[in-house]
């Protein structure tokens, strides 16, 4: 894994819960910033355009460790994480 | 023993007693800053705020100053600032934001000799119009006009009572002589002090809309800390607060409105004085303390035998615009006596007819003299 | 399937998400953060008041569910000091930007931090005036583009840390849009402390000051924060720069000394003290 892609917050103990990743997909703008700071690659751009024409993310692949970077990162209130089952 | 309203006769300065007034009327936060000559007010209410359990805050400059009572009016708190002409022309930015806020708050102006810093220990009533269109954008003000230092007093306590009332700034349009004038001032015991305070919600939170009005136009005011979590901004706004930038509608309805709430009020607010002016053929009108000396003019012109009257503004803004149409029906002339180039006889001859009003002006150090104003009427009546 | 509320909703205000920010500002991220630390240090919502002034970030005060008030332009501390003073029981934070705070708003800034009163201040700063179009302002790099330096910016910027601990200010921080959770924890902290305490987040602006300035996609900013940035806390607030080469971020001013309000409030304690003792007025009005 490339510096440029460790989580940030070092002294946190992270225990790997179930989470899934929920996006309001007409609320994202399109920044890219959960895209390409995942440190675990799981999300990509959507082909289909939303309301703001932008691109939403969706989940690709597998991997997700619930970091949470992605909603903290979003300027947008766009993504957040939830416990799988709830 | 009462600390708040101090019954008693003194010997007091104009300033002081302005200060004494305020605290009487509640005022419990001042934020000023030094300036010839309105220091004494900002001083007085250094000693006397912390006896009263209220704050008094020297801030690093008049528009800071403003900021500051705004802020300290919407915490719920009576609050007020002193200044003078250079001051008062710093806080005009801020003033048009209680304006647009809604917000109770006195502003004391001790004029003084202008443009710029002018003569900063002589008087001047050379800001009388800044009052009224000194801030940007349409607005209604209510402004006063002492004569006296009881006026100072006095009409500090209804300063702060329009203002709670209406929810608008109020001013104390006070001149250099008055403020620093010593005279007899006779503070009345606490029950025979009349205070008005702001509306108040009163439904709950979650149906209070900060800038809803009533039926009289003006909305209750919630204040922070009570649980309202509401939005208050100098952008045009709709009765949520929020912004509306795009609509005219909006625009229109609220800059209305802000209007329309004092003008639909102007008979209750407007006060002047009316002497000797029953058969009058000549009128001086005059306010502040020029008006000392016309008062004395007049009186040597009735024992001379010349039917003279006086009408003296107390209220400034919202200008007396029926009082002086009634009398310019009944007299021929009339004198307007102020001290600047021509601003409150510009009002005067919108409503009377024009060929009947002359101006006297003066400007510099003190007043017109009760002979000055005299020689006038005599070349008139 | 029925959306799902975003976690943070009871602290914005009903229907005013989504925001009207840019694509990429981090405004948002700034608006987040604090509603996280907010919600962390578990505050009264009621007991909290916000104050912004003029400019993108200034919009701010719209979507926080609590108490807020927006100012003229620069005059967001002065409004939040008579209201601080008034209601030492409140919270007040004053969250503006960089030509707010410090260009037309410098004054309030550092005679605020030299009275040491309680209150959080929190400077989004983009590097320009981002809401007029993106002219120069205080903060603007040297050799930066703006509007109104379209041949390179020839002033040199603040350095905000330096200003605000030489004013006097007991809690001081950096950090960007990209370390959002330690500047949520400095957000906690400064929120926490008693005294005047400082937080600037570096912000992209892509429309205006990015496109400008080699960085047109929302991510160029933030790599550039990323790459540049080094935290190097309790340094030397004077060593703590900007310049083209690191960007230094961390905390570095956490002190105590005695508040306005408290200073306040023990004098009018011992004057009433004073007054029931004497059982008369200090001053009779002359």
């Amino acid at each position: 894994m490339s510096p440029s892609r460790t989580p940030l917050s070092p002294a946190q103990k992270l225990k790997i819960a179930e989470v899934e990743i929920a996006v309001i997909k007409d609320r994202c703008k399109g920044c890219g910033f959960c895209i390409e700071l995942c440190p675990k690659h799981v999300l990509d751009y959507e082909a289909r355009l939303n309301i703001r024409g932008a691109h939403p993310p969706y989940v690709k692949n597998e991997g997700c460790v619930g970091c949470g970077i992605c909603e903290e990162i979003c300027p947008e209130m766009a993504i957040f994480m939830k416990l799988k089952g709830k | 023993m009462r600390r708040d309203v101090i019954t008693g006769v003194y010997f007091a300065l104009g300033d002081v007693a302005c200060a004494e007034g305020a605290i009487a009327a509640g005022c419990r936060f001042f934020a000023g800053y030094p300036i010839t000559p309105a220091t004494e007010v900002a001083e007085h209410m250094a000693r006397r705020l912390p006896e009263v359990g209220g704050v008094y805050l020297q801030m690093e400059d008049e528009i800071a100053s403003m900021a500051a009572v705004i802020g300290a009016s919407y915490s719920g708190v009576k609050s007020m600032t002193s200044t003078s002409g250079p001051g008062f022309s710093l806080m005009q930015e801020n003033i048009g934001l209680a304006v647009m806020t809604e917000t109770p708050c006195v502003i004391v102006n001790v004029m003084r000799g202008g443009p710029s810093t002018g003569q900063p220990t002589k008087t001047g009533q050379q800001d009388v119009m800044q009052a009224k269109w000194g801030s940007h954008g349409d607005y209604e003000v209510i402004a006063f006009a002492p004569s006296s230092v009881q006026e100072m007093f006095d009409l500090t306590i209804q300063a702060f009572n329009v203002s709670e009332e209406f929810r608008c700034p109020a001013f104390i349009m006070a001149d250099e002589i008055v403020g620093h004038l010593r005279e007899r001032l006779n503070i009345p015991r606490p029950e025979d002090v009349d205070l008005t305070e702001r509306k108040r919600p009163k439904q709950l939170p979650q149906s209070y809309a900060p800038f809803r009005p009533d039926q009289d136009l003006i909305p209750p005011m919630a204040c922070f800390g009570e649980g309202y979590r509401f939005y208050a901004t100098g952008l045009t706004h709709d009765e949520t607060g929020h912004p509306q930038t795009d609509s005219a509608d909006e625009q229109t309805k609220l800059v209305q409105r802000l209007c329309d709430k004092i003008r639909r009020n102007r008979d209750r607010i407007v006060k002047v004085e009316r002497i000797l002016l029953d058969d009058a053929k000549v009128c001086v009108i005059a306010y502040g303390s020029v008006a000392r000396s016309a008062l004395a003019a007049v009186n040597r012109a009735r024992r001379l035998g010349l039917k003279v009257g006086l009408l003296r503004l107390i209220t400034l803004w919202p200008f007396a615009e029926k009082e002086v149409e009634e009398v310019a029906d009944d007299v021929d002339w009339m004198i307007v006596a102020e001290m600047n180039c021509g601003q409150i006889v510009r009002e005067v001859e919108r409503r009377a007819n024009h060929r009947k009003v002359t101006f006297l002006s003066r400007l510099g150090e003190d007043p017109h003299t009760p002979e000055e104003i005299l020689a006038h009427i005599r070349r008139v009546a | 399937m029925m959306q799902e509320a975003h976690p943070l909703e009871g602290f914005t205000r009903n229907g005013m998400i989504p925001h009207i920010w840019c694509n990429g500002c981090g405004n948002g991220i700034v608006l987040s953060e604090f509603l996280r630390a907010l919600r962390e240090l578990d505050y009264d919502m009621n007991k909290i008041v916000i104050v912004s002034g003029i400019g993108c970030i200034g919009r701010i005060s719209g979507y926080i569910n609590a108490d807020a008030f927006h100012t003229t332009h620069g005059r967001p501390i002065a409004f939040a000091v008579g209201v601080k003073a008034t209601r030492p029981d409140l919270k007040v934070v004053v969250i503006s930007g960089d030509g707010d705070l410090f260009s037309i708003g410098g004054n309030h800034f550092i005679h605020a931090a030299r009275r040491n009163i309680d209150m959080t201040v929190i400077c989004s700063n983009n590097f320009n005036y981002g809401m007029t179009g993106g002219q120069s302002g205080p903060t603007s790099p040297l050799e930066a583009y703006t509007t109104t330096t379209p041949y390179g910016n020839i002033e040199h910027p603040f350095n905000l840390v330096h200003l605000a601990a030489g004013s006097g200010a007991v809690y001081v921080a950096r950090w960007t849009t990209i370390h959002v959770r330690l500047l949520r924890e400095s957000m906690k902290k400064a929120l926490k402390k008693h005294g005047f305490t400082f937080i600037e987040v570096l912000s992209p602006c892509p429309e205006q000051y990015g496109r400008r300035n080699k960085m047109p996609k929302p991510m160029d900013s933030m790599v550039w924060f990323r790459e540049k940035s080094v935290i190097r806390n309790r340094i030397d607030p004077l060593k703590a720069e900007i310049t083209p080469n690191e960007i230094v971020v961390g905390e570095f001013v956490d002190t105590e000394k005695p508040e306005f309000t408290d200073l306040l409030q023990q004098q009018v304690r011992s004057i009433e003290m004073k007054l029931e003792k004497e059982g008369k007025l200090t001053i009779v009005p002359l």
